[in-house]
């Protein structure tokens, strides 16, 4: 069989049934990998040796009868904010560098258990700050369906390799649509679950209110699979769900009778591209057509949501950052030198001076080590902290963000899930968003309401530009709504095959 | 513009972050327009609003006082940037503690 | 001590304390690695403690527990919802570039605690603003022997459970300080909340002074309130204040400086030299840029669990004294020194008191042997080699008129060396009554061997027999030096 035109789901069962085995199967993605992620970027580490160990290993307790893991065989790119003891752990940030965790994040620990193969870490925005894959040290991602444009962010790498065919699954995490944006822009299937439902241990804070892991992969389907493994409480992270996790793939198999999906009107606002609209407006149809009855809702507070994001995550950012100052890993500049040893970064170049070499550390190993973006949210938090400014930015925007979960407790009165876009336009340039800020924040407007609610989102392609960009469709759903938003992102995949859709990877 | 070169400059120190006189001018604008941008929070009545900071009502969560395993010294120091086999070294501390 | 003007103090001396007491947990406040005082370096870590990328806190029930019992003991009342926040500042001991700890939800507030002195030189009801739980941090070292200009960081500590107790600003004298520490102390030692021990850093203390000087029209000038910090004994900071009160006064005849003209000082103290000495004040450091710790839920406490705590805490010191001088007929000194021994030499005193049922010799022979003993050889009355039930044999047999109290003593320190019982030690020691007629016979002896002091018994110094006393016990280490002396004057007497 050709493992990388299988789902997930299929090839755990062949191998599970000795049909393949581990190590064909790993070997077929990492050929894939070494073929074509010089022109993605999605990887920041590949462990090929590895990998082949594990599923050698893998074959021989199979081959002995021994029982196997839930994801026996199966290939996962993991984004390289989530730590691992055997791949650095760098968050595409030079500060990171190198850097080796001594723990596995709990996600990793149930990947390993379930006989998962880890194959690399996926390239990123910078400590996951971004919505196109560019504030990354290491180079941007490129789009699989257009390497000129961007796969969108911060999950880029994650979203890429798995549109390009590099792994069946991947882990990314979402804060304010990292994972549900990318796996629009990219044509795949990507999933927010409720805040809590999978640990964030190991997960390198961004913003620790909203980020939630999740998985990519080509379908819902396959992304339930994943789940069944990945969630579930853990005691090591205090806002971990207790509550049990239900077997997502056999509930997929459940009616979607009489499901009520809410259509919001402020969606459909000026910023939002005409082709995706049409996009979106086809893939209601397609749920009407299957006995949905789709209801106008509103969520009146819904054009707050940039601005509350962009004050609760870069205060939370500034927060958990703040222990990256070269004391105890990562670069480091000592006082007179640069980073890493380097000769560069002298103390005449910077405005000011420093009250001791202990401050001249800290403040130069972090400026020399953080880039352009994840320095602005720096600032930008910490003033919206600082004494004076911490009611009128930080404490209202806790505040408008309980308006806004209001609205959506009130819309699921009377629908079962919220649908739209998941984007505002699909895949753009490389380059086109990176001169201004605020336009590129403007790129989560559909996805940071779910993060700042603490819900459930998916997205999937729901149909193509002219241009053959894919159009990603969002579904939103209440909290611990997860078998309902898979079963429904499922059965639109059983009435469409946009998800079946590939690309060239030409330029 | 809503934020100062002061303002920018005294954050940039609360944030241990050194700034070029670039970045200094480049940030300043740059803050201005996202905190004017921000702002726009204000048209909202939110008197009567309690603030959400976590997003359920989780209570109550607790570990018992039983010991875990600990990591080893060279575990804890493997990534440290200098260090002498049992501590970190840093530049040296002047004589006040961090907190006022 | 200072010396002060011949006048009554020209002012008024007020003063607040801050008090970190680390919590006697097995483990951290926010995980599993163990609070063992005494380590090496970086040996009690882990990701969470030190604040390694995508590390996450998880309260410790049983220093929530240990606070709140804290708390109620200093009568404060328990916030039926409380939560943490993140304090920040860049510092090397702390990891994550914040402490958490709580600002504007503390779990308590509003106690009080009162310190009495035993004898009667003041009583002062300290008000308590606050008890709120947080984090410790590490500990930099200065690294003199390399020569280099390096810190080094052991980061064993961050994370230990502390307990910040802050008080209004009621004390008025250093005595009184020195007083209120040692009484709450007492009070946290006998809870179990924490072993308080200053030289292990499981207590410190910062305080706050300054001075209220009357004005001709009434109105009190207030000079600027100082910070002492690095007071390492109670005694220090009685010195600290003493000397800082001094230093504040001089200031005001100089300069006349009042509150609120110059930003809040600190100032260290330095025990050697026996002053105060400004520190470098940061301005900035000081906006800690609080917002509440997403990754630790609030909690709620039930007024349920409230009574439960209350329930299972013993009586504090205070109540305990009250109760033994009751008990016991003793005088509230002698509670005060039995109390502040700890609760395990007041379970052993409150023994010896039943078997002998006589709480004030009791009481005597704690004090002037039971502790004198444990004193001159250190240890704990858990160590003690007698039990209750010795002691009172010993002191049952005086009573009975077996022996003296003196003879008594020597059979005490005897057993306690020997490891014999009282009676095989009385036995040992050929201890037996002495009859009448052997009495008689040595007091005839004596009387024949001494004439001078029978010239001056009969010339009407009676105290003269006691010359005797010491004679008659070389001779016979039985006799009850009492009946020597009335048995060699009445002998003398007659003649």
């Amino acid at each position: 069989m050709q493992p990388l035109d299988r789902t997930a789901i299929e090839l755990v069962s062949a191998v599970r049934a000795g049909d393949l085995s581990a190590v064909d199967c790993t070997e077929a993605f990492m050929a894939r990998i070494e073929r074509v992620d010089g022109k993605v970027n999605a990887f920041l580490a590949v462990g090929r040796q590895q990998a082949l160990d594990q599923a050698a290993a893998i074959d021989v307790r199979r081959r002995a009868g021994r029982p196997l893991g839930a994801l026996a065989g199966l290939p996962v790119a993991v984004k390289d904010a989530l730590c691992t003891t055997d791949f650095p752990t760098t968050c595409a940030s030079k500060l990171l560098a190198g850097y080796r965790p001594p723990y596995d994040a709990d996600v990793v620990t149930r990947l390993r258990r379930a006989d998962a193969v880890i194959v690399g870490k996926t390239n990123m925005d910078e400590f996951a700050m971004g919505g196109s894959n560019e504030n990354s040290a290491f180079g941007p991602v490129h789009n699989p369906w257009d390497l000129t444009r961007t796969p969108g962010g911060s999950s880029g790498g994650s979203a890429a390799c798995v549109a390009a065919d590099m792994t069946p699954v991947a882990i990314g995490s979402d804060t304010g649509g990292s994972i549900r944006q990318p796996a629009g822009l990219c044509g795949i299937t990507g999933f927010k679950p409720t805040y809590g439902r999978i640990s964030r241990r190991g997960l390198v804070a961004f913003a620790s209110s909203l980020d939630q892991i999740g998985p990519l992969a080509r379908s819902a389907a396959d992304c339930a699979l994943v789940m069944e493994t990945i969630a579930g409480h853990d005691p090591g992270d205090s806002t971990s769900l207790v509550e049990p996790v239900p077997p997502y793939t056999q509930l997929l198999e459940e009616p979607l009778a009489g499901l009520r999906i809410g259509r919001v009107a402020e969606h459909y606002g000026p910023g939002l591209d005409p082709e995706v609209a049409r996009g979106v407006d086809e893939a209601f149809a397609v749920f009407e057509a299957a006995g949905a009855t789709v209801h106008e809702v509103e969520l009146p507070h819904a054009k707050y949501g940039i601005p509350t994001y962009y004050l609760i995550a870069p205060c939370e950012a500034s927060s958990n950052l703040a222990r990256y100052d070269g004391a105890r890993y990562g670069v480091r500049a000592e006082p007179g030198r640069g980073v890493r040893d380097q000769p560069g970064g002298s103390v005449r170049d910077y405005v000011g001076s420093f009250d001791s070499p202990l401050v001249e550390m800290y403040c130069r190993s972090r400026a020399e080590g953080f880039g352009p973006e994840v320095k602005r949210r720096i600032m930008l938090g910490t003033y919206a902290l600082s004494a004076g400014y911490y009611d009128a930015f930080y404490a209202k925007a806790l505040r408008v963000r309980r308006l806004i979960q209001q609205d959506y407790h009130r819309a699921f009165g009377s629908v079962d899930l919220i649908a739209g876009p998941v984007s505002p336009t699909a895949a753009f340039p490389l380059g086109e968003k990176t001169g201004d800020p605020l336009a590129m924040y403007l790129v989560d407007m559909y996805t940071v309401g779910t993060n700042l609610a603490g819900i459930g989102g998916i997205s999937f392609p729901c149909g193509f530009t002219k241009g053959g960009l894919p159009i990603g469709f969002q579904l939103q759903g209440p909290a611990l709504a997860e078998p309902l938003l898979l079963r429904a992102a499922d059965r639109f995949q059983r009435l469409t095959d946009w998800h079946r859709r590939r690309p060239s990877l030409a330029s | 513009m809503s934020l100062s070169r002061q303002d920018v400059a005294k954050v940039g120190s609360l944030a241990r972050l050194a700034l070029t006189e670039d970045e200094l001018v480049r940030m300043t604008g740059e803050l201005s327009k996202i905190v004017d941008f921000v702002s726009q929070l204000g048209e909202l009545d939110t008197a009567r609003v309690e603030p959400l900071a976590h997003p359920f009502e989780t209570r109550n969560v607790f570990r018992d006082d039983e010991p875990a395993e600990s990591l080893t010294t060279e575990q804890a120091l493997a990534s440290a940037p200098r260090h002498d086999g049992s501590c970190f070294l840093v530049p040296a501390v002047l004589g006040e503690s961090g907190a006022a | 001590m200072t010396a002060t003007p011949a006048a009554a103090a020209p002012f008024t001396t007020v003063i607040g304390l801050e008090v970190h007491v680390q919590l006697q947990t097995k483990t951290k406040l926010f995980c599993g690695c163990s609070t063992t005082f005494g380590a090496p370096p970086n040996t009690q870590v882990c990701p969470t403690c030190l604040g390694l990328p995508g590390s996450l806190p998880v309260m410790n029930r049983h220093a929530f527990d240990l606070a709140v019992r804290a708390a109620l003991a200093l009568n404060c009342q328990i916030a039926p919802v409380t939560k943490w926040d993140r304090k920040h500042y860049f510092y090397p001991d702390l990891p994550k570039g914040y402490q958490i700890s709580q600002y504007d939800l503390p779990f308590s507030s509003g106690g009080w605690l009162e310190v009495t002195d035993p004898k009667g030189a003041f009583s002062r009801r300290v008000r308590i603003t606050r008890v709120h739980l947080e984090e410790d941090a590490g500990k930099s070292m200065h690294d003199e022997v390399a020569g280099v200009a390096d810190s080094r960081i052991d980061l064993n500590r961050t994370g230990t459970p502390l307990c910040e107790i802050v008080s209004e600003p009621d004390l008025r004298t250093p005595q009184e300080a020195r007083a209120w520490l040692g009484e709450l102390r007492l009070l946290l030692v006998y809870l179990g909340v924490s072993d308080c021990n200053m030289q292990e850093g499981s207590l410190r203390v910062d305080a706050n002074v300054n001075l209220h000087i009357p004005r001709a029209d009434g109105s009190p000038a207030k000079t600027p309130i100082v910070e002492i910090k690095n007071m390492n004994s109670f005694r220090s900071v009685e010195r600290a204040l003493a000397y800082e009160a001094a230093r504040q006064w001089e200031e005001w005849q100089a300069t006349g400086a009042e509150l609120g003209s110059a930003p809040k000082q600190t100032r260290g103290w330095d025990d050697a030299a026996g002053l105060t000495r400004a520190q470098r004040h940061k301005e900035e450091s000081s906006d800690y840029r609080y917002f509440p710790e997403p990754d630790l839920v609030p909690v709620t406490v039930s007024e349920e669990q409230v009574a439960a705590t209350r329930g299972a805490m013993g009586p504090p010191p205070s109540m305990l004294r009250k109760e033994l001088a009751e008990r016991w007929a003793i005088p509230a000194y002698d509670a005060d020194v039995l109390v502040n021994q700890g609760h395990d030499l007041v379970a052993w005193y409150e023994e010896l008191a039943r078997l002998t049922g006589d709480g004030k010799v009791a009481s005597n022979w704690m004090q002037q042997d039971v502790l004198r003993t444990l004193n001159e050889r250190g240890g704990s009355i858990a160590d003690f080699p007698l039990a209750p039930a010795a002691v009172a044999d010993i002191i049952a047999r005086i009573t009975h008129g077996d022996f003296d109290t003196s003879r008594g003593r020597e059979i005490f320190a005897e057993a306690l060396t020997s490891g014999k019982s009282v009676a095989d030690v009385v036995a040992a020691l050929g201890i037996a009554a002495v009859g009448d007629d052997d009495l008689e016979a040595l007091c005839r002896e004596l009387i024949a061997a001494n004439p001078k002091i029978v010239a001056d018994v009969q010339g009407g110094k009676e105290q003269a027999a006691a010359g005797l006393i010491g004679q008659a016990k070389k001779k016979n280490p039985n006799v009850n030096p009492a009946r020597v002396r009335q048995k060699c004057i009445e002998l003398i007497r007659r003649g």
